[in-house]
């Protein structure tokens, strides 16, 4: 169709001559590399670094164990008994969740548990720094899983065409602010005015999240929850908060 | 070391045996570094001179195709994405295609312009990658860094929007997975005209210049009969003056439209058929594409409010039958035959991948040539392993 | 007694040079090709910009594990490297830097200096042969090729300087060196230029050694203090041609305060030609083994030819 068309940039000079100007040109600019352990990488918050897991809200229902494509969920739990609430009540039963473990040396990261959970127990965090030198350590146990919860960023305001979310066009609840009614901000701004993402604590010093009895556990903003006690090893801390709070339920040895 | 049919002695590496040469078996691969991964060639060679080549495939076979048959449909687009690595976004489009024809669904328009666009996002993405690493098979170190430059520009709008820098997972049947987020237009707008404006400085080290042209101009010449016999594809069949491209001759998406009279769509092709031409056909394609990425910019700034996806049930069963669909990877023909016994997951999809018949005829082009024009003519093969071996 | 402690000073103080200025030159070409890549290049190794990177990069190669291939001639093997390296050292100690600055006063040093840098590609040669690799073997024949290809126009275009200047000491050519050769030996010089890429076996004349085609040629099969040692053959083998090129064609230390920093400016002129030498290699794809034959024998053989007869034409025209 196209005819093979003369080289569109420097003119008249030689190939040969071109690319020693090109190269000498580029020798004259700044780099564009950044320099990543001192220059943290700007991620948005779509990207799919590391699932984190908001306890509280899970109900050991394993739809994501069933729907991951590769098996790397593993979920164990238990059912408990609560006493009635009033005398002559009923005994209500919930589901106590034992052990959730993501295997992030199966995982393909494509974000289907994530899409089916149907309590928003799971999240996308753009955290990526979590190497190890043996692959069994990829596995992450709950408590892991938890703790990249307050990285966790805010979903990004959607285009101004997008359609109404279902929950606005539906019923206009006041707790729900419709997000796609704000302008996009300009272009490249909206990249700088993210919120910055929360500062990221030393592995030891992550807040250990305490188990909260059912009735108790509210869906906390990620960033709020600050280290609030000297740096212990997340998995101590664990144990300790659940013996505060749980019942005397034989609780899980597996996780530990 | 063997001798090639018993013809002669061999005497390479005895020291012994006066003058007399001997062909010599050597494997180029599975670990090589001009192979970008696990592919074979076993070659026979006359001093450098290649008398016989085979390619010997499968060393990264991951049986995609078995896998499919046991996953659902959103399952299946985690594994389609992956076999060509540099085309996700094509491989995953070709999938909820199909889904999508045999289930007569309607894609809101929204999420066929912006499919287009990051289809075409992604071929550019896809050609980067091999107008750095072709070159660096000839000698040549610095063109990768500069297309890895452009790289990143499109990878950072490519990830804001679907959260993946390479396998996207952003396909959906019934359109993408979410929304685009606000402002997104704009910075991928910004990231084409970056790009478009960068190019030249990639293009000055590779156009023109006389060692480059040296190395290929007139190597590894591929016949339009040959591209027919072995089923070659993109833009290697388009250097060859094939002029075939699924997007114009059997258009999805919004391509009808884009390859119309009046669209910026073109098809481009070369007569030479040789590694110069299938490099300039790769390099006027990022062009194009940036052309046609830039008009479904402006269609996604027009169309009306609505949404990027359909409400699906919570089992997604296609109807018996079987189809075909095939998409213009970057690579070349991408094919998924679907057939589907009514269940949630296919009864078989048969993967058609580019690169598989793209490498087929190297047994075809190799021989006679020198070690050297080996590598220039592999490089100029655009493939990607895991869509050879699927 | 002061003779021994005279030659004492001088080797010692070659051996310093070796060790010292390929490292700059390597240096070099890590932060002008990431530079003109648009990368920074080492950064960390010795805190300012990586300065230290190439003394990491030998620590390091001193730890590795010297593996000989069970089937490789073992003795050829491990000498191959000094082979190599060797020819180089020799070299720089006749290489003026200026007037007094030399360590070995050869009387035909240019000839000294192009016979034993023409015995570094025997190290090449026995790598491959001995390595019982065929990418080596293949690595080695193509280094044997080239060797034919550059070595005749190297010979003739320092012959061309030789007779303008009527001297065969590297110290008297640079002497009688005067401005007006930047002209009159323009063409010797994009002639010893192009062939000193070749023989260092660099880009866009690194066929013998091209990766992506025959892994790395003869030297595939070495690990460890070996494999560095040939990469500081390189390395040597770029400083001696560089200054080679100061001296015959730059005039070496001419310039301004010539008699206290004539050292210095042979030093600069040589940092030069190195810079461009790595620059070709950031710029350029390589050629193909036939290729380089082809420029050799069609240009390169002719057109030294032609700078030695116009020498001779102007030398006997002006006499």
């Amino acid at each position: 169709m196209s005819e093979p068309r003369t080289p569109r940039s420097g003119g008249a000079l030689p190939g040969l001559l071109k690319g020693l100007a090109t190269t000498a040109r580029t020798l004259a600019r700044p780099t564009h590399t950044t320099e990543y352990p001192d220059a943290p990488p700007h991620l948005p918050p779509r990207s799919r670094g590391v699932i984190a897991l908001l306890e509280e809200n899970c109900t050991s229902c394993m739809l994501c164990a069933r729907e991951c494509p590769d098996w790397c969920i593993y979920i164990d739990s238990h059912k408990e008994t609560l006493p009635a609430t009033t005398p002559g009540g009923r005994e209500r039963q919930r589901n106590v969740l034992d052990r959730f473990a993501i295997d992030f040396s199966l995982c393909m990261y494509c974000g289907i548990c994530i899409e089916v959970c149907p309590f928003d127990a799971l999240h996308w965090s753009p955290e990526f720094e979590y190497s190890e030198l043996d692959i069994r350590d990829l596995l992450h146990e709950k408590d892991r899983l938890g703790q990249w919860m307050p990285t966790v960023p805010p979903p990004p305001a959607l285009d101004e065409h997008s359609a109404e979310p279902a929950e606005v066009a539906a019923a206009n609840k006041p707790a729900r602010p419709a997000r796609a009614a704000g302008a996009p901000p300009p272009a490249r701004a909206a990249r700088a005015e993210r919120p910055e993402r929360p500062e990221r604590p030393a592995r030891a010093e992550r807040p250990a999240r305490a188990e909260r009895p059912e009735g108790t556990a509210r869906p906390e903003p990620p960033a709020d929850s600050v280290p609030a006690e000297p740096p212990t090893p997340p998995s101590t801390a664990s144990e300790s908060g659940s013996a505060e709070t749980k019942s005397p339920e034989p609780t899980s040895g597996e996780d530990q | 070391m063997t001798s090639s049919a018993g013809q002669r002695e061999l005497t390479v590496g005895m020291g012994a045996g006066g003058l007399a040469t001997a062909d010599m078996v050597l494997n180029i691969g599975p670990q090589h570094p001009a192979t970008h991964g696990v592919l074979r060639l076993r070659i026979v060679v006359d001093g450098e001179r290649i008398v016989s080549a085979e390619p010997i495939v499968g060393y990264m076979h991951r049986g995609a195709e078995k896998l499919f048959e046991v996953r659902d449909y959103r399952q299946i687009v985690v594994l389609a994405n992956r076999h060509d690595w540099l085309s996700a976004f094509s491989n995953e489009l070709g999938v909820v295609l199909g889904v999508e024809r045999m289930l007569g669904m309607e894609v809101p328009e929204r999420a066929v312009w912006a499919r287009t666009l990051l289809a075409e996002l992604n071929r550019v993405l896809n050609h980067l990658m091999f107008l750095g690493s072709y070159p660096l098979e000839l000698g040549a170190i610095t063109p990768v860094f500069y297309a890895f430059r452009e790289r990143e520009e499109l990878q950072a709008v490519m990830e804001e929007a679907s959260g993946g820098r390479m396998h996207y997972m952003f396909n959906r049947v019934g359109g993408l997975k979410e929304d685009l987020p606000a402002g997104w237009l704009e910075r991928v707008r910004y990231a084409v005209r970056a790009v478009r404006g960068r190019l030249p400085e990639l293009e000055s080290l590779i156009v023109g210049n006389e060692i480059l042209e040296a190395r290929t101009r007139g190597v590894g010449v591929l016949t339009a009969e040959l591209i027919g016999a072995y089923g070659v594809s993109g833009p290697i069949a388009r250097a060859s003056g094939v002029d075939l491209d699924l997007r114009r001759d059997e258009p999805y998406l919004a391509y009808g439209e884009l390859f119309g009279p009046s669209g910026p769509g073109r098809v481009v092709t070369r007569t030479a058929g040789d590694c110069l031409s299938r490099l300039e056909v790769l390099l006027e394609q990022v062009h194009v594409s940036l052309d046609l990425a830039d008009a479904c910019l402006e269609r996604l700034h027009s169309l009306p409010q609505g949404p990027v996806n359909v409400r699906l049930p919570k089992v997604l069963k296609v109807p018996e039958g079987d189809l075909y669909t095939a998409t213009e990877n970057p690579l070349g023909l991408n094919g998924y035959y679907l057939v589907s016994r009514g269940e949630k997951t296919p009864w078989r999809l048969k993967l058609r991948s580019a690169s598989f018949n793209n490498v087929a005829v190297l047994a075809e082009v190799l021989p006679g040539n020198l070690i050297a024009d080996m590598v220039a003519i592999l490089g100029s093969m655009f493939f990607v392993v895991g869509d050879i071996d699927k | 007694m002061t003779d021994v402690l005279e030659v004492t000073l001088r080797s010692v103080s070659v051996l310093a040079a070796f060790l010292v200025l390929p490292l700059l030159v390597g240096q070099a070409e890590h932060k002008v090709m990431a530079h003109m890549q648009g990368r920074l290049g080492p950064m960390y190794a010795g805190g300012f910009h990586g300065w230290a990177q190439l003394v990491a990069d030998g620590v390091k190669f001193v730890q590795k594990e010297d593996i000989t291939p069970a089937a490789a001639d073992r003795r050829v093997f491990r000498f191959a490297p000094a082979v190599a390296l060797v020819p180089y050292l020799v070299a720089m100690a006749v290489i003026p830097l200026s007037p007094d600055l030399v360590a070995a006063d050869a009387p035909a040093s240019a000839l000294f200096v192009l016979a034993t840098t023409a015995v570094g590609i025997l190290g090449t040669l026995m790598a491959g042969w001995a390595s019982a690799n065929k990418y080596s073997l293949l690595g080695a024949m193509r280094s044997a090729a080239q060797l034919l290809s550059y070595e005749l126009p190297l010979v003739l275009a320092v012959a061309s300087v030789c007779l303008a200047a009527g001297s065969l000491s590297l110290g008297g050519i640079a002497q009688a060196w005067s401005p007006w050769w930047l002209i009159w030996q323009l063409p010797g010089a994009l002639v010893f230029l192009v062939a000193a890429v070749a023989e260092l076996q660099r880009p866009p004349f690194d066929m013998p050694v091209a990766d992506a085609e025959i892994v790395f040629g003869a030297y595939t099969e070495y690990t460890g203090l070996r494999f560095a040692f040939f990469l500081l053959a390189e390395y040597a083998g770029i400083v001696v041609m560089s200054l080679l090129f100061a001296v015959l064609y730059l005039g070496g230390w001419q310039g301004p305060f010539s008699d206290q920093l004539g050292w210095l400016w042979t030093l600069l002129k040589g940092l030069v030609i190195a810079v461009v030498i790595i620059w070709l290699r950031v710029a350029w794809p390589r050629l193909r083994e036939d290729q380089l034959q082809h420029l050799a024998w069609i240009v390169l053989v002719p057109l030294a030819l032609a700078q030695l007869a116009l020498t001779g034409v102007w030398v006997v025209v002006s006499a």
